[in-house]
């Protein structure tokens, strides 16, 4: 037993000071841990708040995204629809002629059966036989211009349609013709005094080829358009390679069956050793250098506002590229321009 | 009379020769074809415009109807030959610059050919 009174005043300090110390100590423990509870509490809460702010986010973005596909779906569809604008005048165009001729040839031959008819009736074989013979030549010729507009009606519908994304064995070259007259037609409709000289070389050698016809049929046309708007708006000052001839706004297409040499170690697949090559040239002003490596960039375009949506060529390439194929361009600034599609057989 | 028939479809040939066999039989008409305006001019200049008429197409690959007219009435002024367009666009802008450029006479495809005869029963 601790004896009080042999306590002297100094021990009596010590005591206290030693007592007080360590209240003081549980109390800052104790602040110290509903400190630490409470900050630890803010941080519980502040991440709850994070976390709501986040999810709120990422459905913010989720809508955003869906409102971008559904934007770039209609920036698809009215690309689609302006250059289909620019095709109603050539498709136009295009019909007048083969209906002249479907119509004219009915008619004449209406007139010659009733000549054959007399014929007939005066027992003249001679005659008889060649009426007969110009009726049926027209017969042939009605024929062949019949196609000729189903052919044209059927392009215009394949083209409105969304792409079926079917692969289909297609004539290269005649897809190839059927868009150079139609883009010709077209843009002569809107500007009369647009003038160039169209060149054509196919390959006959190509046979049909499994692709998608609309699709690369949007390709030939948007490359076909570009062409056309490069020659039109070449400076009246550039001259051809002479220098002294005045400038002949020329617009080429051709096609190249291409086969690559026997022992070819890097075609693996048996069917990959053809490829096509479709060029389309341009003598017009060329691409120059600082825009080349932009201009298959979505919306990239050097026409005046409103007049070009900058997705021709995007999706010409994104259209090439999901066929398997490649879509280049080489030119000379003031010399041409040349795109060169390449698409395996 | 001598009419010259500018198109660049080549079957107008045949058609212009069945519709006016009668008329070619008899020796009323005789016809010279060409499928551009090229080919249009340079038979003006060998046969020294031996066309009394031209019926021309507008929309051609290279030179256009238009730009034959012109080139027409402007070089052969004594007298130059008539110059009938025939053409699928009908619109009132070739219309008038067609008119401006001194056309004698305007018609759309398809080509309603009684319509063309009585026309060219009225100019003989």
């Amino acid at each position: 037993m601790i004896n009080l009174a042999s306590l002297n005043s100094s021990d009596v300090i010590v005591f206290t000071l030693a007592g007080m110390l360590i209240i003081i100590l549980l109390f800052g423990f104790i602040m110290y841990f509903l400190f630490t509870y409470r900050h630890k509490q803010r941080d519980f809460n502040l991440l709850q708040i994070q976390k709501d702010e986040i999810g709120t986010q990422k459905q913010l973005l989720e809508k955003t995204l869906i409102d971008l596909k559904s934007a770039q779906a209609q920036l698809i569809q009215s690309e689609k629809l302006a250059s289909l604008g620019q095709l109603t005048a050539g498709i136009a165009h295009e019909i007048q002629n083969p209906l002249n001729f479907v119509n004219n040839f009915s008619e004449v031959n209406k007139e010659l059966i009733d000549e054959m008819q007399v014929a007939i009736d005066t027992g003249n074989i001679s005659d008889i036989k060649a009426i007969s013979n110009d009726i049926k030549e027209n017969q042939e010729k009605i024929n062949q211009h019949g196609k000729r507009a189903d052919a044209i009606v059927k392009g215009m519908l394949q083209h409105s349609r969304t792409s079926t994304g079917v692969y289909e064995p297609t004539d290269i070259n005649a897809l190839a013709d059927e868009f150079l007259r139609l883009a010709y037609h077209g843009l002569r409709a809107k500007d009369k005094s647009f003038n160039v000289i169209m060149k054509t070389d196919f390959d006959k050698s190509i046979g049909k080829v499994n692709i998608i016809p609309q699709d690369i049929g949007r390709v030939f046309l948007n490359l076909i358009t570009n062409a056309f708007y490069a020659v039109s708006s070449a400076p009246s000052t550039s001259k051809s390679p002479k220098g002294d001839l005045p400038y002949v706004p020329t617009v080429s297409i051709t096609t190249k069956l291409i086969k690559s040499p026997l022992g070819d170690l890097g075609a693996k697949r048996s069917t990959g050793t053809e490829t096509v090559e479709i060029s389309i040239r341009d003598n017009g002003s060329g691409i120059p250098k600082d825009i080349l490596d932009k201009i298959f960039q979505p919306f990239f375009t050097t026409k005046p506002t409103g007049q070009g949506t900058g997705l021709g060529l995007s999706l010409s390439y994104d259209i090439i590229k999901a066929h398997g194929g490649e879509l280049k361009v080489e030119t000379k600034e003031g010399e041409y321009a040349e795109f060169i599609i390449t698409l395996p057989v | 009379m001598n009419i010259l028939v500018v198109d660049d479809e080549k079957d107008v040939q045949i058609l212009f020769e069945q519709r006016f066999r009668k008329e070619i039989k008899c020796g009323e008409i005789k016809f010279a074809f060409a499928f551009s305006g090229e080919e249009a001019l340079q038979y003006l200049n060998d046969y020294n415009h031996g066309a009394v008429l031209i019926l021309s197409d507008i929309n051609m690959p290279g030179m256009s109807g238009l730009e034959l007219l012109r080139h027409i009435k402007e070089k052969y002024n004594a007298p130059p030959p008539l110059v009938m367009m025939i053409t699928a666009y009908g619109d009132a802008e070739n219309y008038n610059t067609a008119m401006r450029l001194g056309a004698d006479d305007f018609l759309t495809k398809p080509v309603e050919f009684n319509i063309l005869k009585e026309k060219l029963k009225a100019i003989q």
